[in-house]
């Protein structure tokens, strides 16, 4: 018995299952999109921060609703208190602001209705229906009923858990040296500098960083994120956060109005993102920007790619491997390089002591860098511990 | 034998990092299967130490 078919079944209605249905939808495929919470968006498990630039690339216009703040620039903050400021003037487009993701994420879900894809809340994926090797659609619990739907095309959009494509047998298994513990508060009653996004790099967060992004005057997202392989004891990501917000003065008299714990990979793309009929976007393709931990936006790219392909897949009826490369094509063609790169910087940044970390900064703070760019990075810390700059070199 | 305690944020960090697949969630509920080897990475990636690794089966 089937419940229902779809050209195409989207699993995860956060950005990206958002764009992917949106944009399949808008040319003209069936779409259902099952979420499993009971509210889209809700609880937000993200830091908030994008860049203007990267909603234009993917058509979304910034819309004040969703909109909590807008950044003059990022601090980068080295473990001894050297600053390094990033204004607009270095980054251009790439500034940022800070999202309302509640709203945000219900937006692009609307968007996707709109262009008349179907929805369902409090609906999980429990497992897809395989027959000869082949997916032919999901087994879901809606609202505790269970169901079974058929779909030409099954789309894992279902973020870092993901497993739909370890079901469908795409291999996106990740290495402890690739994996990113998170733990973050919106605290208020903070005094932070909310015209700044904020980074504090080195041991206070080992392997990764802890970051203050504003929502307000007097409130931030405050949160960490931890390697881990350089996690020693259990918990030990909230206790990180927990004692560097004890420490600042700033923050220690902040109090929560949420807390969020969640996960990134900060990973190299997988070998494979489609199979017949199967296709993984956003954070359940491990696309993450391995340095940032930043995922929005490219959740965003690889949804409107994914869709635009899975709309003209739906008219001629094809949903093979073959036919679905042209959505990975795509999307090695924008994001490969620069995950790969990213990566290779990463895997070298977490070797970095307190000390190295303090010099890069103090040189990044008082040489200045005209425009940003790995590039322009190297050479200005080159010019005075070209010692340092040595093992990134085969990255410029 | 695995546990996970009320402390659990229903975040999914020890789902997506499951080298077995062996963890499921729906919204609030996580769940272990027989595929679970006992390896002890979801007791460590949990940001807030909600996993328990217990003697036993
Ligand atoms: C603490 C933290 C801070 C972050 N900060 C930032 C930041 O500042 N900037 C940034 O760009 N990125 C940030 N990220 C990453 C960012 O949140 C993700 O990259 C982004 O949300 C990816 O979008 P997505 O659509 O792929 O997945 P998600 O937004 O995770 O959406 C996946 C959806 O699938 C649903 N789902 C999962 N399994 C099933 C199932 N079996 N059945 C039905 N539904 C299912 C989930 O409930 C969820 O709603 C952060 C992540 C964390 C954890
Ligand atoms: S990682 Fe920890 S908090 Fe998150 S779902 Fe698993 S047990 Fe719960
Ligand atoms: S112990 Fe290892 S195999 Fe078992 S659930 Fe945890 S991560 Fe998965």
């Amino acid at each position: 018995m089937v419940d229902g078919k779809y050209d195409v079944i989207v699993v995860g209605a956060g950005p990206a299952g958002s764009m992917t249905a949106k944009h399949a939808a808008q040319k003209g495929a069936s779409v259902l999109m099952i979420e499993k919470r009971q509210e889209i968006g809700s609880p937000v498990r993200c830091g908030e921060g994008i860049s203007k630039a990267s909603l234009d690339e993917v058509g979304i216009k910034p819309d004040k609703r969703w909109i909590a703040a807008e950044v003059d620039g990022a601090k980068i903050v080295s473990p001894s208190g050297h600053v390094f400021t990033i204004n607009e003037r270095m980054a251009g487009n790439e500034v940022g602001m800070v999202l309302e993701r509640v709203l945000f994420d219900k937006a692009l879900a609307a968007d996707a209705a709109n262009a008349g894809a179907e929805i369902k809340v409090k609906t999980s994926a429990v497992g897809l229906k395989i027959e000869n090797g082949k997916v032919r659609g999901v087994k879901v619990i809606s609202h505790g009923e269970p169901m079974e739907f058929e779909a030409g095309c099954v789309v894992g959009a279902d973020g870092f858990e993901s497993q739909i494509g370890r079901w469908g047998g795409l291999d996106t298994n990740l290495k402890p040296n690739d994996i990113t513990s998170c733990f973050q508060y919106r605290l208020t009653n903070v005094d932070h500098d909310f015209r700044y996004c904020e980074f504090i790099i080195g041991s206070a967060a080992p392997g990764g960083y802890i970051w203050i992004f504003p929502k307000d005057e007097y409130t931030a997202n405050v949160g960490i994120g931890v390697l881990l392989s350089k996690i020693k004891s259990p918990g030990q990501v909230k206790q990180l956060l927990d004692r560097f917000i004890a420490k600042d003065e700033r923050l220690n008299k902040g109090q929560p109005l949420d807390a969020v714990s969640g996960a990134v990979s900060v990973s190299p793309p997988p070998d494979k993102l489609v199979k017949d009929g199967l296709l993984l976007v956003g954070d359940a393709a491990r696309i993450i920007d391995p340095i940032t931990g930043g995922g929005i936006a490219h959740a965003c790219i690889s949804g409107m790619h994914a869709g635009k392909v899975l709309g003209e897949a739906a008219q001629e009826k094809d949903f093979s491997e073959a036919r679905l490369m042209e959505y990975e094509n795509l999307l090695r063609n924008r994001l490969e390089n620069k995950l790969w790169r990213n990566w290779m910087a990463k895997e070298k940044l977490i070797t970095l002591s307190d000390e190295t970390f303090d010099k890069i900064i103090q040189t990044l703070a008082e040489v200045g860098v005209e425009k940003m760019s790995v590039g322009n990075i190297l050479k200005v810390i080159k010019s005075r511990h070209p010692e340092l700059v040595k093992e990134f070199e085969d990255l410029i | 034998m695995i546990a996970v305690v009320e402390r659990c944020m229903h975040c999914g960090a020890c789902v997506g990092s499951c080298p077995s697949n062996a963890i499921y969630l729906n919204e609030v509920i996580l769940s272990f299967n027989s595929d679970c080897t006992k390896c002890g990475r979801c007791v460590k990636v949990c940001p807030v130490g909600a996993i328990r690794m217990e003697a036993g089966d």
